[in-house]
């Protein structure tokens, strides 16, 4: 045996190592086995320094920027080409505090309006694997976060808190093989499976026969108990019949750009998803009434004022047509002509018509048009029975559009 | 006698030199390749595609040409990188003790301060990295993780230019064992 051991030593450390590591894999598998005290010493070791690591850039960046600002320039060609290139450095890192700032100033916002609790975090990290889609937040355990907590920026959901340690917080992005929420579209309420792939999002359980349309958003449905209700994921990129259902692609609107500042959603309430917003009105301006003709204002006013014959209508007129049947009705009357009595007789419709008898026809009449007073009241418009007395007094001298006809 | 020292090499004797290094470097290197692909690739994040813990596993196990302690070199910067994932401990253990062990193992018949070698040492043993992480996680823990091939390739052929001046510069730390 020991002949054995010694011939095949290499490969026989090969298999140790691999068998161990099995155990330790299979004993974690098999019992859902707690490795977090190597966890905890693992992230409590690397924390410090990634934090310090960050300490570091800041302050470099500022030291960078001075010693550019600081150099000895001999030539004015060298002097303005650093020069430039200073004001590059200085533009890249003022348009990165601006940016930050910004994000910052949303996020912000965004908190305000959130209904759930909600606590601010900042990535500090990868997690170790090519494109893990893993990262560490500096919020850990102390802050309150705990494994399964939403993550959200102001743009949508961002990923899933997947491991909390005393010192920092593990979350997984949206796009990330393994993720899964519940989602459901703006516009036709379809629901379905949000699951990341490692670049991108598609959503499954859509059948071919359900309706989404391409740049449809989709909403959490809250159905996962994971994310609330309402929280926006993102439009559809691109969507496909298949031979499992639609295949639909999303993109996470909060994983578009850089991402450095989260909220992680303590106490989550559910909300509302928004309606489709109604298409906005062109910029069309609408003028205000035209003023009434004075000639049919007073004649109306008049009719208005005059006791309503038996069996008619009593009430004002309402419309221009109220108005040229009220006007038509009193020029037949003015000239004695009974309509639809033989012989018959033409009423002359360009006469003007009658006045009603009563003084009240004379309150708008003696107006002449173009003199009404801006912002003062048609006349025409005026109720009946409180026109009729006021006008006289204004022009006593006038008179009235029955003596001038006359 | 081992199997290894039964086979036939592809270098003179005088060529195949052990190389030995300072144990604070066997601690700080692989550290800082971990830290590397922790707090790097969020500033620039096409270097995420970098497996700098991967290719400090190959290095050390070339240089020491012992495929015992290249396994056990994979085996701990895999199991520390696993210490900060969120999956299951022992997996990238697994896959860089079998990295370690193969990149010793050829070693022992390459000439490895050849700089070509070095290029197709670092894209063949990211390229089989990958394969046997997305392998295992398939059949050991059922996941159905997709394998995106020609991004892969891309990011071998990556990790190879990388490895030459990475390479050269861990040169610089060795020292002939005795």
């Amino acid at each position: 045996m020991d002949g054995l051991f010694s011939r095949y030593r290499n490969m026989s450390a090969l298999l140790a190592l691999l068998a161990g590591q099995l155990l330790l894999l299979a004993w974690q598998i098999k019992s859902d086995g707690d490795t977090r005290l190597i966890r905890v010493w693992a992230v409590t070791a690397v924390t410090p320094i990634v934090r310090g690591l960050e300490a570091v850039r800041v302050g470099t960046g500022g030291l960078a920027q001075r010693w550019f600002m600081a150099g000895t320039l001999e030539t004015d060609n060298a002097r303005l080409r650093r020069r430039t290139a200073e004001l590059d450095i200085r533009n890249q890192l003022l348009a990165e505090q601006l940016q930050q700032a910004g994000r910052a100033q949303a996020l912000l916002e965004f908190r305000s309006q959130l209904s759930s609790r909600s606590l601010p975090a900042t990535i500090l990290g990868n997690a170790p694997g090519v494109q893990s889609g893993v990262f560490f937040l500096d919020r850990g355990s102390p802050d309150g976060v705990k494994r399964g907590m939403a993550v959200v920026t102001g743009d949508g959901i961002a990923g899933q808190v997947v491991a909390v340690y005393p010192s920092a917080s593990l979350i997984m992005l949206a796009t990330s093989q393994g993720f899964a929420a519940s989602v459901t579209s703006q516009k036709h309420r379809t629901h379905g499976l949000l699951k990341g792939d490692g670049n991108s999002c598609h959503v499954e359980g859509i059948r071919n026969e359900q309706a989404l349309d391409e740049g449809e958003w989709f909403y959490t449905s809250g159905d996962d108990r994971i994310f609330p209700r309402g929280l926006r994921v993102g439009p559809v990129r691109s969507v496909r019949n298949g031979a499992d259902g639609k295949e639909v692609e999303v993109r996470p609107a909060a994983l578009d750009g850089d991402i450095s500042e989260v909220l992680i959603l303590l106490d989550a309430v559910h909300g509302q998803i928004p309606d489709l917003a109604t298409p906005s009105q062109p910029d069309v301006q609408v003028l205000a009434p035209p003023p009434e003709d004075t000639h049919e204002s007073a004649a109306a006013a008049a009719a208005a004022a005059s006791p309503a014959p038996a069996g008619g209508s009593s009430a004002t007129p309402q419309t221009d047509a109220d108005r040229m049947k009220e006007r038509y009705k009193r020029i037949v009357e003015g000239q004695n002509i009974q309509i639809g009595v033989t012989p018959y007789r033409a009423p002359d419709f360009n006469r003007q018509p009658a006045a009603a008898p009563s003084g009240a026809g004379t309150a708008t009449a003696i107006q002449p048009p173009g003199t009404a007073q801006p912002g003062a009241p048609p006349t025409g418009s005026a109720p009946a029975g409180k026109a009729a007395p006021s006008a006289p007094k204004a022009e006593p001298k006038r008179t009235t559009s029955a003596q001038e006809q006359r | 006698m081992t199997e290894f020292e039964s086979s036939p090499t592809h270098i003179p004797p005088d060529r195949l030199r052990v190389w030995s290094f300072h144990p604070a470097t066997w601690i700080l290197v692989p550290l800082v390749a971990i830290l590397f692909q922790v707090y790097v690739p969020r500033f620039l994040s096409y270097l995420s595609y970098l497996e700098l813990p991967l290719l400090v596993t190959v290095y050390f196990s070339v240089m020491r040409r012992q495929p015992p302690a290249g396994a056990l070199t994979g085996c701990l910067i895999g199991l520390a990188q696993d210490a900060l994932t969120h999956h299951y401990l022992g997996m990238y253990g697994i896959v860089k003790t079998l990295i370690g062990y193969s990149a010793a193992s050829l070693s022992l018949r390459f000439d490895v301060d050849n700089a070509g070698l070095r290029f197709l040492l670092g894209c063949g043993f990211f390229a089989a990295h990958q394969v046997l992480y997305w392998a295992l996680s398939h059949s050991l823990l059922g996941t159905h993780d997709a394998l995106h091939v020609p991004q892969t390739v891309i990011a071998a052929l990556l990790n190879g230019v990388v490895a030459l001046p990475l390479f050269q510069v861990l040169d610089r730390l060795k020292s002939e064992a005795r």
